[in-house]
């Protein structure tokens, strides 16, 4: 057997492991948020299917599955049954650069730990996420409804608003790293995370990513009390799946990125190098949970004044910091 | 015919194909939506030929900002589909004629007097420090100046919006 060959055998049984384990996540992780939410309320929450409710993940999905799929009179049908693969697709698609472990041999074959090493990894990350807008705002406009308009719009405005609070939030990273794939920031945290030396970058970077995936307390594209369910009001079936399968996916690769961004990654003490990014995923996420038990929604202008007028600022006055700090630390 | 090339010509003419079909859409978010993915095209060919970087900015600016606001301005004015009337259609499409004719003739002329076929520049290997190397120490002043311009821009928009909200809010308080 060629090299070439082997090396696309192992590249597809990878791709094949992660996107099972990546859905697989995101479909525990709506069981895991109801549970803990239903806790956090003093509620039981689903408990029926199966022992604990732990197969309700899948009867959710059968009944997605052979529930109609409507397309509503006067939408635009092509654009409307596109937009949500565009969600599910590029939050999936994220994934590629995040480096989940340290790496393996296999018959004295490296297998690295990451997808594909990209030397502009983080740059990726932002064409993907700020592609995954159109998913929302073309979705919301094909649809034909007022509500779901709005949320498009509410959802784009946002969106594109986050992102940039988002890209100067990982200025600081890159500029200690001293590149942009992730596998390589990964490596400059080998003595301490980035979260010692960056905290303010840490909190900038999960606020504003919260709101990119629009967690509560910034799901206002899709508020209920206002635009029933904001831009995916018309989806059924699957295709409102793929809207929900799209979030809770960027859930699981926002707790991937803040774990290599400020956590040290893969790296920790006596675990497999696998097992920590599992465990720093799994507590981001739960911080995120938790989050959404605790706070209220934002008031739209709130959420814009919030981004433009104060987390803005602030990134940019971190940057100059760090940047000031790393001049005087190399002098 | 490498597979490289084969890929090029797919993507030359995916690209091709959704920038002619952008222009003649009459629906604009039908219209915003081709170009996205003719920009895409294009990131892709940047990425084909060894400039990884280039192709991500083209995505994260072209398609993912600039077609964003595009999409979010049409999406706020709801403007009816545009209907031409038939009278006026040699004037309306005349100049631009003669511009796109005086492109096209220029650009065969460069083909086939190939001025720099002499010196070939090696594929763009343009990773993300030598091209930051490049930009911000040999052309620091011009990167300066349009920065300076795009501000001004800015503060020109914030002048034309801040007028109109100030009115807006000024004027219930007339009523009673």
């Amino acid at each position: 057997m060629s090299t070439w060959t082997a090396g696309l055998i192992i590249l597809i049984v990878k791709l094949a492991v992660v996107l099972v384990v990546l859905l697989l996540l995101a479909a525990y992780l709506v069981y895991a948020e109801r549970r803990l939410l239903a806790r956090l309320q003093i509620r039981l929450g689903p408990n029926r299917a199966g022992p604990w409710g732990l197969l309700q993940p899948l009867a959710d999905i059968i009944k997605l599955l052979t529930k109609e799929d409507t397309v509503p009179a006067g939408a635009d049908r092509p654009i409307f049954l596109l937009a949500p693969a565009v969600v599910a697709g590029t939050a999936l698609l994220i994934f590629a650069v995040v480096p989940f472990g340290a790496g393996w041999q296999w018959q004295g074959r490296p297998i690295p730990g990451v997808i594909s090493d990209l030397n502009v990894g983080l740059l990726y990350v932002f064409a993907l996420s700020s592609l995954g807008v159109y998913g929302v705002a073309l979705g919301g406009w094909a649809s034909n409804s007022k509500y779901s308009l709005l949320g498009g719009i509410r959802g784009a405005a946002q969106m594109i608003s986050y992102e940039l609070a988002l890209g100067l939030s990982l200025a600081p990273v890159v500029m200690a790293a001293g590149s942009f794939s992730l596998v390589d920031i990964v490596q400059a945290q080998a003595n301490y995370p980035f979260l010692l030396t960056q905290p303010l970058s840490f909190l900038l970077f999960l606020i504003s990513g919260m709101a990119e995936i629009k967690r509560i307390p910034f799901d206002i594209p899709e508020a209920e009390n206002e635009l029933v369910a904001g831009y995916h009001t018309e989806y059924s079936g699957m295709r409102f799946g793929l809207y929900f399968l799209g979030e809770y996916v960027t859930m699981v690769v926002l707790g991937g990125l803040v774990a290599v961004f400020f956590l040290g990654g893969w790296r920790g003490p006596w675990l497999p190098p696998l097992v920590w990014f599992f465990v720093k995923v799994g507590a981001m996420v739960l911080v995120m949970i938790w989050i959404r038990a605790a706070l209220p929604r934002l008031r739209y202008d709130q959420l814009m004044m919030f981004c433009w007028k104060f987390l803005i600022p602030l990134a940019l006055l971190n940057i100059m910091a760090v940047g000031g700090l790393l001049l005087w630390a190399r002098a | 015919m490498t597979l490289y090339a084969a890929i090029f010509y797919l993507l030359g003419l995916v690209t091709v194909a959704a920038t002619v079909l952008a222009i003649t859409r009459s629906n604009l978010v039908h219209a915003v939506v081709y170009l996205v993915i003719s920009f895409f095209g294009t990131a892709m060919l940047f990425y084909l030929l060894g400039a990884p970087f280039v192709a991500l900015l083209e995505v994260i600016i072209y398609a993912g900002a600039i077609m964003v606001l595009f999409l979010f301005i049409i999406m706020m004015l709801r403007l009816e589909e545009h209907r031409q009337n038939g009278g006026a259609l040699v004037r309306r499409w005349l100049p631009a004629l003669v511009l796109a004719g005086v492109a096209l003739g220029s650009l065969i002329l460069l083909i086939i007097a190939a001025p720099g076929s002499a010196n070939l520049l090696p594929a763009a290997a343009a990773s993300p420090l030598e091209f930051g190397r490049a930009l911000y120490q040999r052309h620091w002043f011009a990167v300066e100046v349009v920065s300076f311009l795009l501000l001004v821009a800015l503060v020109g928009a914030l002048y034309l919006g801040r007028r109109e909200a100030e009115t807006l809010i000024a004027s219930p308080k007339e009523e009673p």
